[in-house]
Parts: C-alpha cells; structure tokens; sequence
C-alpha cells in the first residue's frame, strides 16, 4: 500500500515537473519570438518603404486621443495626492512643503506611471485587437501575398508612436497631476479648513524648489516614458500577430487580455530597474 | 490542348506537417501555363494550405516548388517580394483592408511597388473596379459592401498589378448560387482578359466545371487525380465519382454491399448531395 503511495506520488510529482518543464520552454520560446519581432522592428525603422501616413494616424490614436483620459487620471491622481501628502506633513508640522512632495511624486514616478498604465490599456489592448483580427481575417496574409512587410506596414507606425508619444504625455501628466494638487491644495484644501497654511503662491515656490525634483528626472522620467512606449507596442503587435488565426474571437479575446497584462507587468519591472541602475549603478 | 512543357508552377514531393499533423504527404503538381486549373478536395484535404505554399506564406517542410521558372521554396523575403508582384490572391474572406476604402485596398500594390502620381494610381484603380462591374465604389468600406461585392474587390485587388498568375481561394464559399455564378463568370472573365494562369482552390463542382480547364483532386494530402475537364469526368477514381457523380458513387456503393447495405449508402449518398 505504502509503495502504491509513493509510485502515485513519484508520477504525480513527474507530471508536476513535465509541466513546468514545458511551461517554461513556452515562455522562453515567446521571449525568443518577441525579442526576434522587436530586432526586426528595428531593422525596419530604416527601410522603405515609410508608411508616413500610417505614423501620422497612429500618432493622432496613441497621443491626441489619449489626451483626455490621461487628464482625467492625472488631476484626480493630484488631488489624491494633495490630500494624502497633507494630512502626512501635517502631522510632522511640515505642510508648507506640499506643493514639493505633489511635484517630486509626479515627476520621479506618477506621471510617467499612470500614462503608462493607461496607454497599456487603451493601445497595447487595442492594437493586439486590431493585429488579432486581421490575422483570423487574413488581413496579414493579404498584407504579405501582396509583398509588402507586415512589420514595416503594421508593427514600425505603431512602435514609432507609442515611442515619441508616450513621453510626450508622460510630461503632460506631470503637470496636471501637478496642477491637480494645486487645484485640491489652494480651492478644496483652504475652503474646508479655512487656514490649511498652503497658500498658492507658496504651493508653486515649493514646486520650483531646490528640495523637489531635479532635471536628472525629468531625464529619467522620459526615458521611462520612451522604454514603456516600446513594451506597450512590442508586447500589444507580438500578442496580435500570434493569435492564433484559426482561434477566431476567442483567440483575439485572450491574447488582448494577455496583451494588457503583460505589459502591465513589464512596465513594473523595468520600472524597478530603469530606477535600480539610474539610482545606484550609475548613480546619477 | 493544355501544354506541360513549360509548366507555370510546378510543386515536387511537398510536405508540410502544422500541428503535429502531416497535411501535405509528398504532394507533386505542375500546373500549366495559361489555364485555369482547379484544385479540388473535401475539407481538411490542405488545399489551402498548397495555395499558401504556392504565394509562399508557408515554406515546406521538405520538397521544392518552382513558380515561373523560379524556385519559390528556397528565395529569399525580397526575392520572393519581388515574385510576389507576378501574382495576385484573392482570399476566401476577401481579407480586405477594414480601415481602408475600396479604392485605398485596391491601390495597396500599386502604391506599394510602383512610383505612380495619384492621378495614375486613381486610374488604373477605377480600371480594375470597371473589370469587375464596381465602377464608383471606391469611396465605400469594406463594412458598407455585400459578401458578393467584397469577393469582386477582393479581385480588383488581386489584378490591379495585371498578374501572370491569380490564385483564389474558396472563390464562391459562403455566396448564394446567383452571386457564386457571377463570381465564376468574372474568373473565365479574368483569364480571357488577362491570358493569366489561373489556380482556383475549391469545392464547390458548379464552379469547378464553370471555369476549370485543368483539374486536380486533393485527398489526404496528396493528388489523387488529375486531367482535362473530359477526364476528370470519365474518371472512376472514386473521389472524382463523389464530386461529379454522387449517384454513380452511391450506386456503386450499394453495388460493392450487395444491397444489404443499401441504408447506409443511401445515407452517404444524401450526405453527398
């Protein structure tokens, strides 16, 4: 009975190693694909055809129609901000440095954050969709038995915008998340209290402040904006081009999920390690 | 009299395997400059699958396939980009661009290997879509038309280019019989205008013997039959019997099963009809 258990147990745990073996194989193979896809991108960049008027509609789709959302999140996430920031310092006697911790937040991390958490969402999932259903459509194919690239056509407009743009509102966000904790500091803050020792004027002196944030982030904070750009369009082209086509909707479906959360968890750990080297490697 | 001296493709011992599973087993074909040859097979057979071989969107496993005198199976992206401007595809789906109009799907290859002025392009666009009766459609989108007018776009695509080959996948899947017979009249159309070798992958008889002049029967990955028009017809090849002569085939079913199996043919025979 005793060795019934064990043979159960010794091909159970086989099974369970088997498993992660080829789990592992598959996630390695994925990595191998989409680094290959990234390199090939590159290559890309510099041949012609140029398809122009591709970039200019991707750029319009990933910066100008992000615009709006990016706002919304980046006031609400400044109030958010100011508020907690101030009941923080106020316990230390300190909340005259309000408008420094609001803006050195924003520009060291938040900005740049939640830009970069949106637009997985908004493009990352949405050109996996659009990618995914052209190949279950053969759109792709198309694209290729007429002897054009897919890549060059496809992935290069939607890798160039997500990498210009992306900084871009990376910046934007920083200044309304900034101007959201001016607006809860000096309106919402002051009316409540009446005296919140916060005044406007000062709010912004703290903000330009040799105490808040320093030009090396701002740097840092848009290279971060351009490495996410590139995880965002990478991750959202590899997932669409291998949906499986004969997958249909469900295919597209689950690759556009996976698309976001990948992304997502990318973001975060280049995140750590953009910080990590620029931080204490480099100790800029 | 069709003419095997100078064969516009010819495919030697192919096989591909996708997804552990052997589609093509060492299929061999050439097909014949200036005709229209049909490929015929059930379902599953991998028909599709060759056409794809022949624009080279899949490379084969092992055996070698020369289109125009060039191997196909061992060029290079750019050499076989290059070919690719010989050939034009019309796709099961039409695989038209949804983001595009009609004249902006038309004009891709145009746009995408000639140096033409818009004024040159926007011409002979309009010429391709006069070819296919579309004439002024090419401000609509692909949502706005019916399956019948995205399959004629689909072809204004395909020969924009004037191509030496055009390969159609599963033309008339999915269309009623009228819109199915108009499409079948455009592809005999096509290759008069043209003088194009045509490869048209399907399996619906009507349209076979509508514009086949050449036929070959796919089966389990491999040709089972090949031949004129006349001998695909005289053919006791018993995939060529089910797709031209079910009852023959049901008969001779219940021929082989001494009448006991009478029931069972009949219901084959159903299926097949």
């Amino acid at each position: 009975m005793i060795a019934g258990v064990f043979r159960r147990v010794g091909k159970a745990g086989r099974a369970f190693a088997s498993q992660i073996g080829s789990r592992a194989s598959s996630y390695l193979r994925h990595i191998g694909a989409c680094a290959s896809l990234l390199a090939m991108t590159t290559r890309c960049l510099f041949a012609r055809p140029f398809f122009f008027s591709n970039l200019i509609a991707q750029m319009a789709k990933v910066g100008v129609e992000s615009l709006p959302v990016v706002a919304v999140n980046g006031a609400f996430i400044g109030m958010v901000l100011a508020l907690q920031g101030y009941e923080q310092l106020k316990m230390l006697g300190t909340e005259g440095l309000l408008g420094s911790f609001v803006s050195t937040a924003a520009i060291k991390e938040l900005g740049v954050m939640l830009t970069a958490f949106v637009l997985s969402g908004r493009i990352g999932a949405s050109i996996t969709a659009e990618l995914g259903s052209m190949k279950v459509t053969e759109q792709i194919d198309a694209i290729e038995a007429m002897g054009a690239n897919p890549v060059q056509y496809l992935v290069v407009p939607r890798f160039i915008a997500c990498l210009l743009m992306l900084p871009v509102l990376a910046v934007f966000a920083n200044m309304i998340v900034v101007v959201g904790g001016y607006f809860f500091a000096t309106s919402i803050l002051s009316g409540a209290g009446g005296a919140s020792g916060v005044s406007g004027e000062h709010f912004w002196d703290m903000v330009q402040s040799s105490r808040s944030f320093m030009v090396k982030d701002v740097y840092t904070s848009l290279f971060k904006g351009a490495t996410f750009g590139v995880i965002i369009a990478t991750i959202g082209c590899y997932m669409g081009f291998s949906a499986p086509a004969a997958s249909g909707a469900e295919g597209v479906g689950r690759a556009t999920t996976s698309s976001a959360v990948l992304s997502l968890v990318l973001i975060l750990i280049a995140d750590f390690l953009i910080e990590y080297v620029s931080g204490q490697v480099l100790d800029i | 009299m069709t003419s095997f001296e100078d064969p516009m493709v010819r495919i030697e011992q192919v096989h591909k395997s996708l997804g552990g599973k052997e589609v093509l087993r060492g299929i061999s074909l050439e097909i014949p400059r200036s005709e229209t040859t049909v490929i015929m097979g059930p379902s599953g057979c991998g028909k599709s699958v060759l056409l794809k071989h022949i624009i080279g969107l899949m490379r084969p496993d092992s055996g070698r396939i020369w289109v125009d005198g060039e191997e196909a199976s061992a060029m290079s992206l750019r050499e076989l980009n290059r070919l690719r401007q010989k050939m034009g595809a019309l796709f099961q789906s039409a695989a038209l661009f949804d983001s595009m109009t009609v004249a902006d799907n038309v004009a891709f290859m145009l746009r995408q290997h000639r140096s033409m002025t818009r004024s040159e392009i926007a011409s002979e666009v309009a010429k391709a879509l006069e070819m296919v009766d579309l004439t002024g459609a090419e401000k609509l989108k692909p949502a706005e038309l019916s399956g019948g007018m995205r399959k004629r776009v689909g072809l204004a695509r395909a020969v924009v280019m004037h191509p030496t080959l055009i390969l159609y996948d599963e033309p008339t899947t999915g269309l009623d019989p009228i819109t199915a017979r108009g499409i079948n009249n455009m592809i005999r159309d096509m290759h008069e205008r043209l003088g194009a070798t045509s490869i048209v992958v399907t399996h619906d008889v009507e349209s076979a013997l509508s514009v086949g002049g050449y036929f070959a029967l796919t089966q389990d990955g491999q040709i089972v039959m090949e031949g004129s028009p006349r001998e695909a017809l005289r053919s006791d090849n018993p995939l060529a019997l089910q797709f031209f002569h079910p009852d023959q085939y049901v008969a001779s079913l219940n021929k082989d099963n001494g009448g006991g199996g009478s029931k069972s043919a009949g219901g084959d025979g159903a299926s097949l009809g």
